[in-house]
């Protein structure tokens, strides 16, 4: 079986093309890049008007399966993150049973190649129950197939512990994902502390539990001489000590989420639980530097940090409701509408972000649009317009707050080791 | 008994001052006026409410707040009753929602709440028909002591426009301030607050009132000093050194209430912790109207009730 995408745009960072470029697929690989190309027979996607791009590649997100299968399970999130134009996607350890050992990471994989709609690399947990207080088997995982260790949603508390942690996870070449937050500052807060948590009258979290908690991990990674990754950056002084790590030569990447450059801590107005997430949403001026380095390089990865949670977690108080957007199906449609559009990021910068480093964070062999590669493709739309509705995701859960906005960007087709997920719009799986 | 007209009050809700307009206040405080008359007479009994059921719905404790509401309905004839959280399915689980919705459907006109967590009448009064008073939510809002707190100073001074209004204490946990500050300001108070840095909460400034670290400078030349209770457990919590200390530097008495002007008015949402906040000379002084605040929380919670429910009776139950 054979696929022709013609008369599209190709953008792909790592060979440099950037324009004009039919692509032939063949038995789930790419088999020819060129202009004008033809087929006999097989399949023929038209992508005039469209980009072609590296399947999106996503390194944070919640599947919730097992444990939490009302949320989303490996099914539901994979087909959200089909539309969304993701191929490939890194799942957080906080299921139960948590993932920090090598059973539930292999009946992730079989669940995942079962009826998975994109590729599933789970992310192993630091410590045993992410409890932060003994290593998990870091080494087993590997093995099962993790492509990195978090204990993302509950930081290492121990200092100590998190310097073990990044000297044995390099012993195994795997990239520890760091959830940063000193939860003493972060003291049951529940949105970020400033002007709006004065007016809603809720409890704040500060900049500054995240901004500590980041300057430790560079700290320890410097001194150990491990690579780290910083998850979910969204603050200032953040932004300021990862460029001042780089500087440095830091093992350190990072990445931020739409949200954190597309919503300032006004979207809590009027206790929007939708709004509520952590790190939490910030002020503008934090907003602005996740972009400006977003837009200097200082942060590497988009990522979704999808988190669904059902309706009954978040129709209650704000204190109560659980934290967490469900992030797939608005991503590159956020990211197009606020930062290429915007001339933040070009679209071979975005692609970058969206799938070439990530990839490469990860260990991943995607991100490129090369002969010989598995054929992870995104087609879609720069300029197409349209509503958010959250009544029609593909994830199970709602919890969004851009149901209503209009953003420009949408995905046509998702393929993924050759196969047709998404095709003009459509989910075929 | 009424003069003139009393305009129908536009929202079904009274969740905060935030949301309110100085019209809206002013009608209130226009309203209450009347409804001290009925406190102050030999037959407290109206039928403003009659057939009107009311509903508090407390998951904190209170006990002035409670009674305040509780006698203001009866003294409009309603049909009230009280459910604490304590006593209630809440132990059991039951959502907010829930237990609003099954308190709506029972024919209930008004369901007052207090609730530990900001927010909470908001996503009440979404989910029933009946109409939500927040009687306190969080750190958020405490309207109707607002509300008197207002009433209590166009009393005596005619109107807030242009007076200097004086707020001492933990304004970080203060409900009462933030409906202070949101109300005030809409009626054209100029507000100055002083309390310890840590009881401060961030961007206040923003709100476009005055912020001191001192208490003298707060006081200076004020038409209206208004202490708030400290919470005794916030010492523990680290947030300042011990009450001697916070007494020293933040406490009110004669000599400092010197510094507001000489017909200024001392107020405080009680309970007082004397010599704490408020010295014992000045809660007793004469400058004090701590107990007429009292008598205006009914009077303004009447009005209130008297408002809300002229728009009709919770239709549509089926």
């Amino acid at each position: 079986m054979r696929t022709l995408i013609s008369n599209g745009h190709l953008i792909d960072p790592l060979s440099g093309r950037n324009g004009k470029f039919d692509i032939i697929i063949e038995d789930g690989k790419i088999s020819e890049i060129g202009q004008n190309l033809e087929i006999t027979n097989g399949d023929i996607i038209d992508a005039q008007g469209k980009y072609v791009v590296p399947g999106l590649v996503d390194a944070h997100c919640h599947l919730r399966d097992p444990g939490f299968e009302y949320k989303e399970d490996i099914e539901s999130g994979t087909r959200s993150a089909a539309v969304g134009g993701f191929t490939s996607i890194a799942c957080m350890p906080n299921t139960n049973p948590v993932i920090d050992n090598q059973t539930v990471v292999k009946y992730i994989l079989n669940k995942a190649k079962q009826d998975g709609a994109v590729n599933v690399y789970p992310i192993g947990a630091i410590t045993k129950g992410q409890k932060g207080e003994e290593l998990s088997e870091i080494g087993e995982l590997k093995f099962a197939g993790v492509v990195a260790i978090s204990d993302d949603g509950k930081p290492v508390k121990s200092s100590s512990l998190m310097k073990k942690a990044m000297q044995y996870a390099s012993m195994f070449d795997t990239m520890i994902i760091s959830h940063s937050e000193d939860l003493e500052l972060s003291d049951e807060g529940v949105m970020n502390e400033g002007y709006m948590s004065t007016v809603l009258g809720l409890k704040g979290i500060p900049s500054a539990a995240e901004s500590i908690a980041i300057a430790r991990e560079i700290i320890l990674a410097e001194y150990t001489n491990s690579p780290v990754h910083i998850a979910h950056v969204s603050t200032e002084m953040s932004v300021e000590l990862i460029r001042l790590a780089k500087k440095r030569g830091v093992r350190v990447t990072a990445e931020t989420c739409p949200h954190y450059f597309a919503l300032t801590d006004e979207a809590c107005e009027g206790f929007n639980t939708n709004a509520k997430v952590n790190p939490p949403l910030r002020s503008r001026k934090d907003v602005d530097a996740v972009i400006e380095g977003l837009k200097d390089g200082t942060i590497d990865i988009i990522a979704t940090d999808h988190a669904p949670h059902h309706i009954d977690e978040k129709n209650v108080e704000f204190n109560i409701a659980s934290s967490g957007i469900v992030g797939f199906e608005t991503a590159l449609p956020l990211a197009i509408t606020k930062l290429v559009k915007t001339g933040v990021l070009t679209l071979e910068q975005l692609v970058l972000k969206m799938s070439v480093n990530p990839s490469r964070m990860l260990g991943l062999n995607k991100g490129s649009l090369e002969v010989g590669k598995s054929a992870d493709i995104t087609i879609f739309d720069a300029d197409e317009e349209y509503i958010v509705d959250t009544d029609k995701f593909e994830s199970k859960s709602k919890n969004s707050p851009f149901n209503g906005f209009k953003l420009s960007g949408r995905v046509y087709y998702t393929i993924v080791d050759g196969q047709v997920v998404v095709r003009e719009k459509v989910l075929f799986k | 008994m009424f003069r003139g007209d009393v305009m129908v009050f536009k929202s079904k809700d009274l969740l905060g001052l935030k949301e309110l307009s100085a019209e809206d206040i002013m009608n209130i405080i226009d309203t209450a006026k009347t409804m001290k008359y009925v406190i102050k007479s030999n037959n407290k009994k109206t039928a403003h409410l009659q057939g009107k059921s009311i509903v508090t719905l407390f998951y904190e404790n209170s006990t002035r707040t409670r009674l305040s509401f509780e006698l203001a309905s009866k003294y409009m004839s309603s049909s009230s009753a009280n459910i604490s959280a304590s006593s209630s399915s809440v132990a059991k689980g039951e959502t907010l929602i829930d237990t609003g919705k099954t308190i709506d459907m029972m024919g209930t006109d008004v369901i007052i709440i207090r609730h530990p967590m900001s927010g909470a009448p908001h996503l009440l009064a979404k989910n029933v028909k009946a109409s939500v008073i927040n009687a306190g939510d969080g750190m958020n809002e405490h309207p109707t002591q607002a509300l008197l707190d207002m009433f209590t100073i166009v009393e005596r001074k005619g109107s807030l426009k242009g007076l200097k209004v004086a707020i001492v204490g933990d304004i970080y946990h203060s409900r009462v301030a933030r409906s202070n500050i949101w109300g005030m300001s809409k009626l054209g108070a100029e507000i100055s607050v002083a309390g310890p840095a840590t009881l401060i909460p961030p961007g206040l400034e923003n709100t476009g009132i005055k912020v001191f670290n001192t208490v003298q400078e707060a006081l200076i030349d004020a038409d209206v000093v208004m202490g708030l209770r400290i919470q005794l457990e916030r010492q523990k919590k680290g947030l300042f050194p011990t009450i001697r200390e916070y007494s020293r530097f933040f406490g009110i008495d004669e000599k400092r209430l010197k510094l507001a002007k000489e017909d200024a008015l001392l107020m405080h949402p009680g309970p007082v912790n004397r010599g704490v906040e408020l010295s014992t000379s000045v809660v007793d002084c004469d400058q004090s109207f701590i107990n007429e605040q009292v008598t205006n929380g009914v009077a303004v919670r009447m009005a209130l009730l008297y408002l809300l429910t002229r728009r009709g009776p919770n239709e549509d139950i089926n």
